[in-house]
């Protein structure tokens, strides 16, 4: 009470017979303001871009006659021919074929390094490990593309039937970009897993390797599949890099070593080269649109491996 | 006993692939610059790119990289230090707050491509901006900002209880406690995750190849009035940066040296990001001793 009224005394000294607000609560107004409007303009942001890619995107569904049905699963993409077609099945094809594989080949990896961190040898983790990953994290992905073009690409070649670019060389060069982040979320998860579950297990008598694969995995399970979805999440926005190694031929492959394309590496190519309005145009705002809708997805699926950690 | 076979194995497995990670960074870092430091000189440095004959260079290119960064981080920093304070001192366990987390984090899952589209269509076209750094700024700010919402936040909640209530405790008002007790303490942590960032949007580039555009016009380096048409410092001219243009010189280049000048500027772009993750780790160690060390 005390205190009160000493600052009640105070404003009135600083403010003497004005009916402003003190300068403590102005002050405070004004910060107030200032955050609330920066995190306004954050749900702006995310509202205009979901209602502008989806008014352009919807454009060749609701008036330009295009079913949806047939973009789905249209299996040819000649949009400027004179009955053009409109078929994205190709793209899908080849986003969820490279994403998939490069998660297929860096979840292993990944998983293993976190043990390796966490379990094997914290000191070699922590000192050379972890910071090589962080490394990895931060390299462009223009640069992972350069080299998957000249090391990754080449190699395919010479050892393999075909011209080297393909799902292979993009599924290989998403892996590299995606292990930081699926190590990453992998170890988190492993250090924070309590210590008496490992202590029981040794006190049973349990090998190391018993205990990490009966034990440590299983209970880290939800965790390391979050992982393992960001990294998906991640391969199939990844635009340039892929772009650079796929060979971007816009028809379904039959085999690893031949030229495929991408949601991200059609849209790449080809936005630049349209007039803006026709149906080529709208139709890769549509491949957009499904971009968008797919990194929806990807963030509930998140969000439901997250909440199953929490109840565990 | 063969449980403990199948131990050892197993161990073999997981040390060998984390040091196959390791000497995979080894040989990713030493093939870009072995490639790539023969062909730096201050001449590549420094001077104009040549379409069709050899001895281009990428010096128009590294200034926009540079500069596009410096726009970026202008107008990133204080929304982001906003919206973080928000969340974490602000933001009251609420349906609302759980609707802005999900924006946070839906936001900054975005693919770049994603955000260059939307780019192009707001910035670029309806606001009317063009093609152009100021374009490629706002865009690399959509991109960035969930980032740096992210590190204010998680700098601002590991600063300890008592120092706020002690400000606060002192009838210090709720913003003054936060701009005057906590943001310094929390520098060391937000330093280092804005260099990190600013490593991010120095090497990126699809969200710019169409906002910021793939051509560079002839820049006159004499003529530093912003207001000027061949300025380099003009925010409204387009510009192309270093990662756009190793990606359009292996996708399209001419010029008969166009594998060189890729292999040379990887390697300019990996050794700043190098130096962006290195000066990270310096500055936030000095930081934090400065600040929390007596003064």
């Amino acid at each position: 009470m005390n205190m009160t009224e000493t600052r009640l005394q105070a404003d009135s000294i600083s403010m003497p017979g004005d009916r402003r607000l003190p300068k403590h609560r102005l002050e405070e107004l004004r910060g107030k303001s200032y955050v609330l409007l920066c995190v306004l303009l954050l749900i702006v942001i995310i509202f205009s871009i979901v209602y502008f890619i989806a008014s352009r995107g919807l454009t060749p569904f609701l008036s330009q006659g295009v079913r949806i049905g047939d973009m789905l699963g249209g299996l040819k993409w000649s949009p400027e021919a004179d009955t053009p077609l409109l078929g994205a099945l190709p793209f899908l094809f080849g986003s969820f074929a490279t994403s998939l594989l490069a998660a297929v080949i860096a979840a292993p990896l990944g998983i293993c390094a976190a043990l390796f961190m966490t379990e094997m040898m914290p000191k070699v983790g922590k000192n050379i490990l972890q910071p090589a990953i962080e490394l990895l994290a931060g390299v462009p992905s223009v640069v992972y593309g350069f080299v998957g073009l000249s090391v990754v690409v080449p190699f395919l070649r010479n050892n393999f039937p075909g011209q080297g670019v393909g799902v292979l060389a993009g599924a290989i060069v998403l892996s590299v970009m995606i292990l930081p982040t699926i190590t990453t979320i992998a170890t988190d998860a492993l250090r924070t897993l309590p210590a008496g579950l490992k202590e029981g297990s040794y006190a049973l008598g349990a090998t190391r390797w018993q205990t990490l694969s009966r034990l440590v995995i299983p209970t880290a399970l939800p965790s390391l599949m979050t992982g393992v979805v960001l990294g998906i999440a991640r391969a199939f926005g990844e635009a340039l890099a892929v772009q650079m190694v796929i060979g971007n031929a816009p028809h379904i492959p039959h085999s690893l070593f031949q030229s495929a394309s991408t949601l991200t590496s059609i849209i790449t190519l080809s936005m630049g080269n349209t007039t803006s309005g026709s149906l080529h145009n709208n139709a890769l705002w549509s491949l957009a649109l499904i971009l968008l809708l797919m990194t929806f997805l990807f963030v509930f699926i998140v969000r439901l491996l997250e909440g199953r950690v929490k109840r565990v | 006993m063969k449980a403990k076979t199948m131990d050892r194995l197993m161990t073999g497995v997981i040390v060998g692939v984390g040091f196959l990670i390791i000497a995979l960074l080894a040989a990713l870092l030493g093939y870009l610059l072995i490639r790539g430091v023969g062909h730096i000189s201050w001449h590549f440095l420094t001077s104009p790119p040549e379409s069709i004959r050899a001895g281009g260079g990428i010096g128009p290119q590294l200034f926009n990289s540079l500069f596009l960064l410096v726009l970026t981080m202008i107008i990133t920093i204080p929304l982001g230090l906003g919206a973080g304070i928000y969340m974490s001192e602000y933001a009251k366990p609420s349906r609302l707050t759980a609707f802005i987390r999900l924006v946070v984090e839906v936001l900054s899952s975005f693919p770049s491509i994603v955000v260059g589209l939307f780019g192009l269509l707001v910035i670029v076209n309806r606001f009317g901006l063009g093609l152009s750094l100021m374009s490629g700024a706002l865009a690399l700010t959509v991109f960035n900002l969930p980032l740096m919402v992210r590190i204010t936040e998680q700098a601002l909640r590991a600063v300890p209880r008592e120092q706020k209530e002690a400000g606060l405790a002192l009838g210090l008002s709720r913003w003054r406690t936060i701009t005057t007790v906590m943001v310094p303490i929390a520098v060391p942590a937000i330093v280092t995750g804005t260099i990190l960032a600013a490593g991010r949007v120095f090497g990126e580039a699809a969200a710019l190849l169409f906002t910021a555009g793939m051509s560079s016009p002839r820049l006159d380096f004499t003529d530093w009035n912003p207001l000027h048409h061949t300025s380099p410092l003009n925010p409204f001219r387009p510009a192309e940066t270093l990662a756009v243009h190793i990606w359009k010189v292996n996708s399209e280049g001419l010029a008969p040296d166009a594998a060189q000048i890729a292999a040379g500027a990887s390697a300019v772009l990996i050794v700043t990001v190098l130096l962006f993750n290195l000066c990270a780790r310096w500055l936030g160690r000095v930081l934090y001793r400065k600040l929390t060390a007596g003064r």
